[in-house]
Order: C-alpha cells, then sequence, then structure tokens
C-alpha cells in the first residue's frame, strides 16, 4: 500500500523524465518520413498517412472488437503463463531435484521457435482460440518460470540466518525476506512474457484464426494494403508501449529501488 | 536466572571432528568470550548455541526469553530502509508499527544515525553506518542474550570503542548476557567476565581466564597489562601459534 502511494507520488517526476524517449521516437518517425520519400508510399506509406489510416482504424467498430479479441486472447494466455509459471517456477526453486530436472526441459521449451508451435497447435487444437492462446503460453509461461526459479534459487542463507536468531515467524519469513527478493526477480521476468505474449498472440492469429488483429493484418497483406498493415502495427506498439511505460515501468522502478 | 549451558557437546562434518568435549555456562548478566585462532571452531560453536545447528551430541540449555545478533558482516536486508531494518526484531516480536518506528528512531540517534539517513537504503550506506544499524537493530530488542559475532573486527578503532561503550553502558547496568567470539584478545578482555580459550583441531577449550573488576572501570592500563600476561600463557601461546613468529 505504501509502495503503491509512493509510485503514484513519483509519477509526475517519472513522466518529466520521458521527454528524452519522446525525443528520440521523433526523430526515428523522421527517418521513416525520409524513408517514404524515397521509396514511396507502396513500399513505406508515410507516418501521416498511417496515422489517418489509425484514425479511421480507431473508429471502425469492427477493428476495435479485432483489438479487444486479441487482447482477450493475449491476457488469457499470460494469466495462465503467469499463474502455472509463478507457481511451478517457485516450486522447482524450492527443491534442488525438481530445478535439476526441469532445467532442461525449460531450455527445450525456449529453446524451440514458436512458429512450430503454431503448426503443431493448429493439428491440435484446429483455427481458433485455443491454438493462439496455447502459443502465448508456451512461449511466455518458460520467461516466467526461470524467472521465478532464480530468484528462488539465489536466496542467502544469511539473512534467514539472522532471522533465526531473531525468532522471526515463519510467515514474516515468507514476507519479509524471500518475497522482496523474489519479487525483484519474478516481476521483470512478468514484464518481459507479457511482450512476448503479446507478439506470439499476433503470430498466432495471422496463421491460425479468422479474427483478431493477425487476421486483419493477413487480410492487409493479401490486399496489399501497406498503410492499413503499417497503422496495425502501429496500434500493436503504442498499446505495448503504454502498457509498458505508464503502467509497469514505475512499479519496476519502486520494486528494484533498493537493488544495486 | 536464565542461563545458556553446554555440556559435553560434540560436532563433527562427516569425518572431521570440528567441536570436542564443549562444557560451560553463561549465567544471566555475564559476558562470555570465545577467543581462539580463526577456523578453529569459533563460528560453529555459536550457530550450535544459537540454534542454527542442529546438536549432534551433548546437552544444551538455552532459557532466555529473547536473543539477538550482530555479525562480523552488517546483514541488512537491502530491500528495506534503514529504520525497517533497525526495526526487524521488533516486527518480529509482533511490536505494532508506530512503536516499532518510534523505538527504532530513538536507537538510531543514539547510535549517531542522521536522520536524514533513516528512508536510505543499506546499498547507499557506509560499512560504519551499516554496522551502526547492525548494532541498533540487535540492542532495540532488549535481548536478554546478545550473540556477537566478532562484529567488530571489520571497523575503525573510533567506531569500535563507539559501539563497545554501548556494550559497556547495558553490562554496567546488568542487562544483558553476551556470548561473544573473537580473535582479539584486548578486545576480549575489555568487554568480558570469563574468557574461554578455544584450541582448534578439534575445537576444545583448554583454558579459562576470569575477570572480576567491573568493565567500566577497565582502564586501558588494565587492558594493556592483562593482555600482555595473558599473552605470555602458555596455553596462548600454544594455541594461537605464537612461538613461530
Amino acid at each position: 500500500m505504501k509502495s503503491l502511494l509512493k509510485i503514484i507520488r513519483d509519477f509526475p517526476a517519472y513522466l518529466w523524465s520521458g521527454w528524452g524517449a519522446i525525443a528520440s521516437i521523433f526523430l526515428f518517425i523522421a527517418l521513416w518520413d525520409v524513408g517514404n520519400q524515397i521509396y514511396g508510399d507502396l513500399i513505406l506509406p508515410s507516418p501521416l498517412d498511417t496515422l489517418s489510416t489509425l484514425g479511421t482504424l480507431l473508429n471502425d467498430t469492427k477493428f476495435i472488437d479485432n483489438l479487444f479479441i486479441t487482447l482477450n486472447r493475449a491476457m488469457v494466455g499470460f494469466g495462465i503463463s503467469l499463474v502455472l509459471g509463478t507457481i511451478s517456477g517457485l516450486l522447482a526453486g524450492f527443491f534442488v531435484t525438481a530445478s535439476i530436472v526441469s532445467r532442461p526441459i525449460v531450455t527445450i521449451l525456449m529453446g524451440m521457435p514458436p512458429i512450430a508451435w503454431i503448426v503443431l497447435a493448429m493439428i491440435w487444437f484446429g483455427m481458433g482460440d485455443a491454438t493462439v492462446e496455447f502459443t502465448v503460453v508456451v512461449a511466455s509461461l518458460p520467461i516466467i518460470f526461470v524467472g521465478a526459479l532464480q530468484g528462488t534459487r539465489t536466496l542467502e542463507d544469511k539473512f534467514e540466518e539472522m532471522a533465526d536468531i531473531f525468532r522471526v515467524p515463519m510467515m514474516m519469513k515468507f514476507t519479509d525476506i524471500y518475497l522482496p527478493h523474489i519479487f525483484s526477480y519474478l516481476f521483470p521476468a512478468w514484464v518481459s512474457a507479457l511482450g512476448m505474449a503479446w507478439k506470439i498472440v499476433v503470430m498466432a492469429e495471422l496463421l491460425a484464426t479468422s479474427d483478431g488483429l493477425g487476421a486483419s493484418l493477413a487480410m492487409a497483406r493479401s490486399q496489399l494494403d501497406t498503410s492499413t498493415a503499417l497503422a496495425i502495427v502501429v496500434a500493436m506498439v503504442g498499446l505495448l508501449m503504454l502498457a509498458e511505460y505508464i503502467f509497469l515501468e514505475p512499479i519496476k522502478r519502486e520494486v528494484e529501488k533498493w537493488r544495486d | 536466572m536464565a542461563r545458556l549451558k553446554v555440556e559435553n557437546l560434540n560436532f563433527s562434518f562427516g569425518y572431521d571432528t570440528i567441536l570436542e568435549e564443549i562444557n560451560f555456562e553463561i549465567n544471566e548478566g555475564e559476558v562470555v568470550s570465545i577467543v581462539g585462532p580463526s577456523g578453529g571452531g569459533k563460528t560453529t560453536l555459536l550457530r550450535l548455541c544459537a540454534g542454527l545447528l542442529d546438536r549432534q551430541e551433548g546437552e544444551m540449555e538455552n532459557s532466555f526469553e529473547t536473543q539477538a545478533i550482530a555479525f562480523q558482516d552488517p546483514r541488512l536486508l537491502p530491500w528495506k530502509n534503514l529504520i525497517d531494518n533497525i526495526a526487524f526484531g521488533l516486527k518480529a516480536m509482533g511490536i505494532s508499527t508506530e512503536e516499532r518506528e518510534r523505538r527504532a528512531k530513538e536507537i538510531a540517534l543514539k547510535f549517531d544515525l542522521e536522520e536524514s539517513d533513516f528512508d536510505k537504503f543499506p546499498k547507499e550506506l557506509s560499512g560504519g553506518m551499516s554496522q551502526r544499524v547492525s548494532f541498533a537493530r540487535a540492542l532495540v530488542t532488549k535481548p536478554k542474550l546478545l550473540f556477537l559475532d566478532e562484529p567488530f573486527s571489520a571497523l575503525d578503532i573510533g567506531l569500535k570503542r563507539e559501539l563497545q561503550d554501548h556494550i559497556m553502558e547495558l553490562i554496567a547496568q546488568k542487562e544483558i548476557t553476551i556470548f561473544f567470539i573473537t580473535h582479539d584478545i584486548m578486545e576480549a578482555i575489555r568487554l568480558s567476565d570469563k574468557i574461554l580459550l578455544l584450541a582448534p583441531d578439534p575445537g576444545r577449550i583448554v583454558k579459562e581466564f576470569i575477570f572480576e573488576k567491573p568493565q567500566k572501570q577497565r582502564d586501558d592500563e588494565y587492558v594493556y597489562g592483562q593482555t600482555a600476561k595473558i599473552l605470555s600463557d602458555r596455553d596462548i601461546i600454544e594455541t594461537f601459534e605464537l612461538e613461530f613468529r
């Protein structure tokens, strides 16, 4: 609760520090415009064109529906990964045998390209929600699992020893010693898993569904509608940036402030 | 009267005997030091007495209600600020947040910590400040039994003296019992009622020195005099292998 208040209090200062980021985004847009002037509208529509297409798209209820379908799939997949990955990662971290057994499996999972999963999922689950959600889970769960595992494996005995001499009760040991340490590993893992989920969901949709942003992207490609395709990309990236810089980054800063 | 009593304590890691036939007793209000060379089993003995290691052989009785510790490294929780670190032991005792903060702030000021540092995390504190915080954390709980695991060995003379004075004050008021581990004989003479000499391989108590004079009346002359006397003791010379110098 105290840290939540602190996050809100520090928020204006945090936003103010964003000028640098905004400047670099504008630089990127300028380069984009140069690209447009060299290659023409078909290859690379201008930023202005793209934004106006995005404007029309945002007024189109069908696009908004698709957006929410995609958001929903990403969140379901991410939610499952979050719960399963965190729990299994913690368990694996607390038991040496479990961590030895799970490590190679995680390496396999992380090394397997998501596109291969999509193909398998299409065979197993057909075309639809389940395929997309499954792919998102397979791609983002290992990231969270590894975060939880590392957080647990790196717990230091010396703090526990100190706590034992002070006869700290089990519950407080968990909240004051284990949790802050584990969370400082877990939270960044959640953030990168969310980014992964968002990327994978669109890719899976593009191949395996007839609705959602990915499907809209596939449609734009088949019609050679470059400005719509780019507008969808901008919408996707914009949403991720919004989530990351407005919600996650301030929390991350607060959570990790004590770190060197 | 509360006491810590150890009888016929043996301890080994695998085939390595670390401690052999340890017998001693610390009564309420006493300061007992264990002196011996590094790697001689001092820390193992402390860990056994504090209940951090399981006993293998022998008897132990610890009837002190509350206990605390100061280590050689401060062991502050990096995710807690200065005040919350000091209040850690109080929190474990179930004391309310306001009361905790009040008592932590009070003792922090007594230990010369500045109010502007109260919100700082351990990474922002100097080594000396961290050790003060570690001491404050141990003493704020008003422990009946205090374990000191070479807490002065990394400190400069000024800070060492300052922290020892705090301890001495508590000793004079008979408010605390201390189990003190050190390899610094002079430090032990300044603070202890009784010094036990722990010889290594395997760790065993070979001699006991008793100091009657109240700690507060021990001036430098007394400490140096006693140190010189003890350093010429046969057992000390053998234990610390002083002859080879």
